[in-house]
């Protein structure tokens, strides 16, 4: 945990009950938060994103998932082991979350001031009026138009869009240090995702916060984090600076990846496509997990699952054949 | 010529009946004259916001929806008007679809390889043997081992049974198959390998394909020419070289500007503002104008027409009509960072 760190996850490895016993959703996820930090974190369906971000507020249900080994480093306590009542302060306080589908996150039967008010009131003891002034605040802060109208409409008055500007109104209302936003324009429209994520930046860079943008989108992560963190199967595979990653990714995985993915330019024919499928989280799999997939494999890669090693002051690869060579040997 | 045309679309419109503000029906003018062809073996792709009409031009296509205007016409034959039953039934083996979701599109009880024989089933043409045979052959053409047949849709990832899916479409061997968002739901690394699969299926078979989808990148892969749609209509359609290299319709340029591009160094172009009007209250005029940065007064009363404006290319738009404009100069509408110069190819067809 270097000086300048907001949140450090060590290690975080989370299981979850099913008919099959606990199966292991994320294994070994080790990476930092800087304050004021943008990272992005990108990976296919099940790579453990959203696993990873819920489990740094503790938002999984109890009995049916533990964390099996790691801890979440915030303010000097592990949020992993802290109790429940230092949680709900730091949830929405400190560390807020804006989610994919804004509907199944607003209440249908309250006003946005309603809902603005509640987080206001529960975390600085803010009088309604009060709150209703500063909800009007933060719907213009989030560039909703005719703020005073809006504030005592109901959710589904507004469109998808307009919704998730009240998730972020909601998540950055007590000024938190760090915003986890996990896939927040998936479900919207190519144009209203560029207003979207204009707004996040502006607003990081307004409020000083740091972001955490979960995507499965490489441009929606090229255009918008410092730092990205590449996940598969449960694993990071890759962390390295944002434009290292793009210009030049160690990872079989990032490459093919980015390679398999059509370019807006255009490019000639059949496109480059990582054989074999995503395995289960769970999936047995000797040494590396893409290594049924990858194009590089060797003998070494099945022998033992490589490690998340740095090959350079920003960069971590998780990779056998591609980091024995580099860093000290 | 006129022979290789396999559907034409011509004003086409449609309304849904929905329930209005205090409960009395309401009409809900969805398409608002559609018109455009689908040539032999052509991939025609259908873009444009959420809400702006795609599905349901790709349902009116292959029958699930009958229009309440204009005329469509699959293989020469209208399938609107008097004759629509007599020419729909004649066309049907011919017509298929694929739609987003693997996991709805398959029956979870039954076995891979009834699933992919049930057009065969219904057609009732073939014997038990030749349908069994068929079944392996559909297997292997789209990649899956051939003892799927026997096995459930929950044994295979969401990319094989979207495979399983495009099987069951080829059953009848159709000409023309309606793609409605065929690889949305899938992974990066999968989505790949099902465009791929359409690509070789088009090149073997010389099928035609309508193909759907919000992913312009993908779009740009796979199809030789595309429509954007806004609000119900086309505002621009065009070889996909000449539009995406040199969009005209100032919708079409907004959207690619905001497609975000796996480029960090990329300098970001102005945002466009607003949302998609309410199709309800539609705005008068282009229904554009109110987030159009060029609109004129003219924009906020007349509705633009689509025309040719040269390289193969339609465009609804008042920038590029009449003597007012110099059409040049209105080309080269101010636009930023990525300036993508090369002249489109619009030999195209053949692709
Ligand atoms: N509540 C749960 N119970 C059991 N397994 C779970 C639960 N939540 C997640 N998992 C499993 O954990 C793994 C990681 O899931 P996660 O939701 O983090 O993926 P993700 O990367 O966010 O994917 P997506 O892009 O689809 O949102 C998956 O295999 C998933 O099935
Ligand atoms: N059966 C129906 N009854 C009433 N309205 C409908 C019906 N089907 C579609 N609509 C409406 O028609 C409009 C166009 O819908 P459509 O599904 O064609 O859009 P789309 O372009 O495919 O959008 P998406 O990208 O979200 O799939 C929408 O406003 C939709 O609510
Ligand atoms: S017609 Fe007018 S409002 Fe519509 S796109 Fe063209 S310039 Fe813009
Ligand atoms: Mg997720
Ligand atoms: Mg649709």
């Amino acid at each position: 945990m270097t000086a300048s760190s907001l949140v450090s996850i060590e290690d975080l490895t989370v299981q979850f009950r099913t008919d099959r016993g606990w199966t292991t959703a994320i294994e070994g996820v080790s990476f930092d938060v800087a304050e004021g930090d943008c990272v992005g974190v990108v990976g296919e369906s099940g790579s453990g994103k959203s696993v990873t971000a819920l489990s740094m507020l503790r938002l999984h249900a109890r009995g049916t998932s533990r964390f099996a080994r790691g801890s979440v480093r915030y303010g000097g306590q592990d949020l992993l082991r802290a109790p429940e009542r230092t949680l709900r302060q730091i949830r929405g306080r400190d560390i807020a979350m804006v989610f994919q589908d804004p509907m199944s996150s607003l209440n249908p039967v309250l006003t946005i001031c309603d809902q603005i008010s509640e987080t206001l009131c529960l975390h600085q003891g803010v009088s309604r009026a009060a709150a209703r002034q500063r909800a009007i605040e933060l719907l213009d802060l989030v560039r909703i138009p005719d703020a005073s109208r809006r504030v005592d409409e109901y959710p589904h008055r507004l469109s998808g869009g307009m919704r998730q500007r009240v998730m972020i109104a909601i998540a950055i209302a007590c000024r938190p240090r760090l915003l986890i936003a996990d896939e927040p324009t998936t479900a919207l429209d190519v144009t209203i995702q560029a207003q979207i994520l204009e707004l996040l930046r502006d607003l990081r860079a307004e409020l000083g916060m740091a972001v955490m943008l979960i995507s499965h989108d490489l441009g929606v992560i090229a255009e918008f984090a410092r730092r990205v963190i590449v996940m598969y199967a449960g694993r990071i595979v890759e962390d390295a600076p944002v434009d290292v990653l793009f210009r030049a990714p160690r990872h079989p995985y990032t490459e093919g990846l980015m390679a398999s993915m059509p370019a807006l330019e255009g490019g000639a024919g059949r496109l480059y496509a990582i054989p074999g499928r995503i395995p289960d989280a769970d999936e047995p799999i000797a040494g590396c997990r893409f290594g049924p997939r990858c194009a590089h494999v060797e003998a070494i890669c099945q022998a033992a699952a490589p490690e998340l090693v740095a090959i350079g002051a920003t960069h971590r690869v998780r990779c056998t054949p591609r980091t024995r060579t580099s860093g000290t040997s | 010529m006129a022979d290789d045309v396999l559907v034409e679309v011509r004003d086409l419109d449609m309304a849904f009946k929905i329930k209005g503000q205090r409960g009395q029906p309401t009409m809900l003018h969805v398409l608002h004259k559609l018109s455009f062809d689908i040539g032999r073996g052509e991939t025609l792709g259908l873009v444009g916001e959420s809400g702006s009409g795609k599905s349901t031009a790709g349902r009116i296509l292959v029958g699930l929806f009958e229009p309440t205007g204009g005329s469509v016409k699959l293989f020469g034959r209208p399938i609107t008007g008097p004759e629509r039953r007599a020419n729909l039934a004649a066309v049907r083996s011919r017509l298929q679809f694929v739609f987003q979701d693997p996991h709805a599109a398959l029956n979870p009880r039954l076995r891979v390889g009834d699933s992919i024989a049930e057009p065969i089933d219904i057609a009732g043409t073939m014997s038990r043997r030749d349908r069994n045979d068929r079944v392996k052959e559909l297997l292997e053409m789209v990649g899956l081992p051939r003892d799927s047949a026997e096995r459930f849709p929950h044994e295979f990832s969401g990319g094989q049974r979207q495979r399983i899916v495009i099987a069951r479409a080829l059953a009848l061997a159709p000409a023309f198959i309606v793609c409605d968002e065929p690889v949305s739901a899938l992974d990066v690394s999968m989505q790949a390998q099902i465009i791929n699969l359409l690509m070789d299926l088009q090149a073997r078979f010389g099928l035609s394909y309508l193909f759907i989808a919000h992913d312009l990148a993908v779009v740009r892969a796979v199809t030789h020419r595309v429509a954007v749609m806004y609000a119900g209509s086309i505002v621009e359609v065009a070889p996909k070289d000449v539009l995406y290299e040199k969009p005209q319709h100032p919708y079409t340029q907004a959207l690619l500007d905001a497609v975000p591009r796996p480029d960090p160094a990329r300098v970001r172009p102005q945002v466009i503002g607003g949302e998609v009007p309410s199709l309800l209250v539609p705005p008068p005029g282009c229904r554009f104008h109110t987030r159009c940065p060029h609109a004129m007064p003219r924009c906020r009363v007349d509705i633009p027409v689509l025309r040719e404006t040269g390289d193969g290319r339609q465009t609804a738009c008042h920038l590029y009509e009449g003597p007012s404009v110099i059409p040049s100069a209105a080309r080269d509408l101010p636009r930023s960072a990525h300036g993508a110069s090369s002249a489109g190819d619009p030999s195209l067809r053949s692709g």
